[in-house]
């Protein structure tokens, strides 16, 4: 897979191709295989990502300590706020969909992690409901996805112990942004900038959760790192421009990764997990867990 | 090299892909060294796996994968009752297997119809595994391939031998890795295939004289 988005970018313009394409033609180069058969697997990725939005969003699922649950439907079904009806919330609600599903040990793609999976398939599959956008087009924005979050992995990390949530899902609003960018009709290169917007606006996040459990606060941070990634590609679709090249911005997430205090990198020893209430939540949980166990 | 794959997957039950997925592919393979559910485990949690295990079903994935079940069924979910019907008696410990240990580390000791087999396992992250100890003996094996392990004496030509009988059947080595303890003590050999070895393939290395023991392991990875 490509190692750059630049070199990604620069040869999808120059060659009147997509991302997806570039990116699809790369992998079934590097894996030997055919471009309908990583079609195929994205497909049955795609078909796995609508199901944990729909079981999140009719289901009334909570995870085995109780931290976490029943939120996505009051997203559906509570009282109104200043995003009433629009995508923007459906957005939100999707992603806390899919992050209640897998603290509730549903099935769902890990997409890059399991704790950032609620972004894409809220960005994604929202789009796609809203602006009648057909499967074609959609798996071809997950292999868009699949190279950025593969630029990443090599430059930088996906790994929350590694990079704090900037990592996780910072990255996972990065691949929502640019393919989500591609799928509406942008340019490779506003998919570049679209990448960069975002991600600038979750560098330095930690990894904080409660107990060191896929939990608190991961699920609303699937729903605010959608709410970034849409703000990076309305900016991007709108012509803006970041003047920072993607690759660097990649790169520095990695190096702030790299030097951030362990405290926030999923160890449950700092940020919110470390908050007084915090620290009493995660012990009351852990109790409950093992008796619901017993 | 990344595969798009590996960043749009693995499709798994929730809700860590290195404390639920990678911790039921340990128990898939480690399953393979009895050949089957064993009848008692004895699961012993190193790190972060003994101190957020509960909270992630790292148990209930560890216990379904002994049973067979792969990372994306839903019946993780309810493993351990599973367990009691399946007649697989588990125990959980928590241990510190060493200091240096990877934090998401799980020794398994197993016994199914008189065989038993202890192996030593990490989670690394995103779902990828290694099992790095089985039966005393060091190893890495990744469950990315389909592999074969196999205790021999240190005899000359014997990895030439194993690979014979490989290329004989049409599989191709990805990898072949040679340990021993001691010169002229017992040799392990891990070799991953690119395809599944057949039974065929797995009677005729332990027919081998100076192979004491030979397990198929399966690719557990996507």
């Amino acid at each position: 897979m490509y190692r750059s988005l630049a070199e990604a970018i620069a040869d999808a313009e120059r060659e009147g191709r997509t991302l997806s394409q570039v990116a699809l033609a790369r992998e079934a180069a590097d894996q030997g295989r055919t471009v309908e058969d990583i079609r195929s697997a994205l497909g049955r990725a795609l078909v796995v990502m609508r199901g944990a939005v729909k079981d999140g969003l009719t289901g009334d699922l909570y995870s085995a300590s109780g931290l976490v649950g029943g939120d996505a439907a009051k997203l559906r079904t509570g009282p109104a706020g200043p995003l009433a009806g629009t995508l923007f919330r459906d957005i939100l609600a999707r992603a806390l969909a899919v992050q209640e599903v897998n603290a509730a040990m549903g099935v769902i793609v890990a997409a890059p992690t399991a704790g950032g999976a609620g972004v894409l398939p809220a960005v994604l599959t929202g789009l796609a409901a809203a602006r009648g956008i057909g499967d074609d087009r959609v798996i071809d924005a997950l292999a868009t996805a699949g190279l950025i979050g593969a630029v990443i992995a090599d430059r930088a990390s996906l790994s929350g112990a590694e990079g704090g949530c900037q990592a996780e899902t910072g990255s996972a609003a990065a691949m929502a942004a640019g393919a989500a960018t591609e799928m509406l009709g942008g340019t490779p290169a506003q998919a570049g900038h679209a990448i960069a917007l975002t991600m600038q606006g979750t560098l330095g996040l930690v990894c904080d959760p409660l107990g060191g459990l896929v939990e608190l606060p991961c699920v609303f941070r699937n729903a605010t790192g959608a709410a970034i990634a849409l703000a990076g590609i309305e900016m991007a679709l709108a012509g803006i421009t970041f003047a920072i090249p993607v690759d660097e911005v990649i790169d520095v997430m990695g190096e702030i990764g790299r030097t951030m205090d362990v405290r926030y990198r999923e160890t449950a020893g700092g940020g919110l997990a470390a908050t007084p209430t915090g620290r009493r939540l995660a012990r009351e949980r852990l109790v409950q867990i093992k008796r619901s166990d017993g | 090299m990344v595969s798009l794959l590996d960043i749009i997957g693995p499709i798994m039950v929730g809700p860590s892909s290195s404390h639920t997925a990678g911790a039921c592919r340990l128990g898939l393979l480690a399953r393979a060294l009895v050949g089957g559910t064993p009848q008692t485990a004895r699961i012993e949690l190193h790190g972060s796996f003994a101190r957020t295990g509960e909270g992630h079903g790292t148990d209930k994935a560890i216990a379904g994968g002994l049973m067979g079940f792969r990372p994306d069924d839903e019946r993780l979910r309810t493993a351990l009752e599973i367990a009691e019907h399946e007649h697989l008696d588990y125990r959980f410990e928590k241990t510190t297997i060493s200091d240096d240990a990877h934090p998401n580390t799980v020794r398994m000791s197993l016994e199914r119809d008189g065989r038993s087999s202890v192996m030593t396992g990490s989670s690394l992250g995103a779902g990828r595994v290694l099992v790095t100890e089985i039966d005393g003996y060091p190893v890495e094996v990744t469950g990315n391939y389909d592999t074969v392990v196999l205790v021999a004496e240190d005899v000359r030509g014997s990895v030439a031998r194993i690979a014979g009988i490989l290329a004989e059947h049409g599989l191709n080595i990805a990898t072949l890795r040679l340990s021993r303890k001691q010169r002229g003590g017992d040799a392990f050999m891990v070799i991953e295939i690119d395809e599944p070895p057949t039974e065929a393939v797995r009677d005729e290395i332990r027919a081998l004289p100076w192979v004491r023991w030979s397990f198929r392991l399966p690719k557990v990875s996507a």
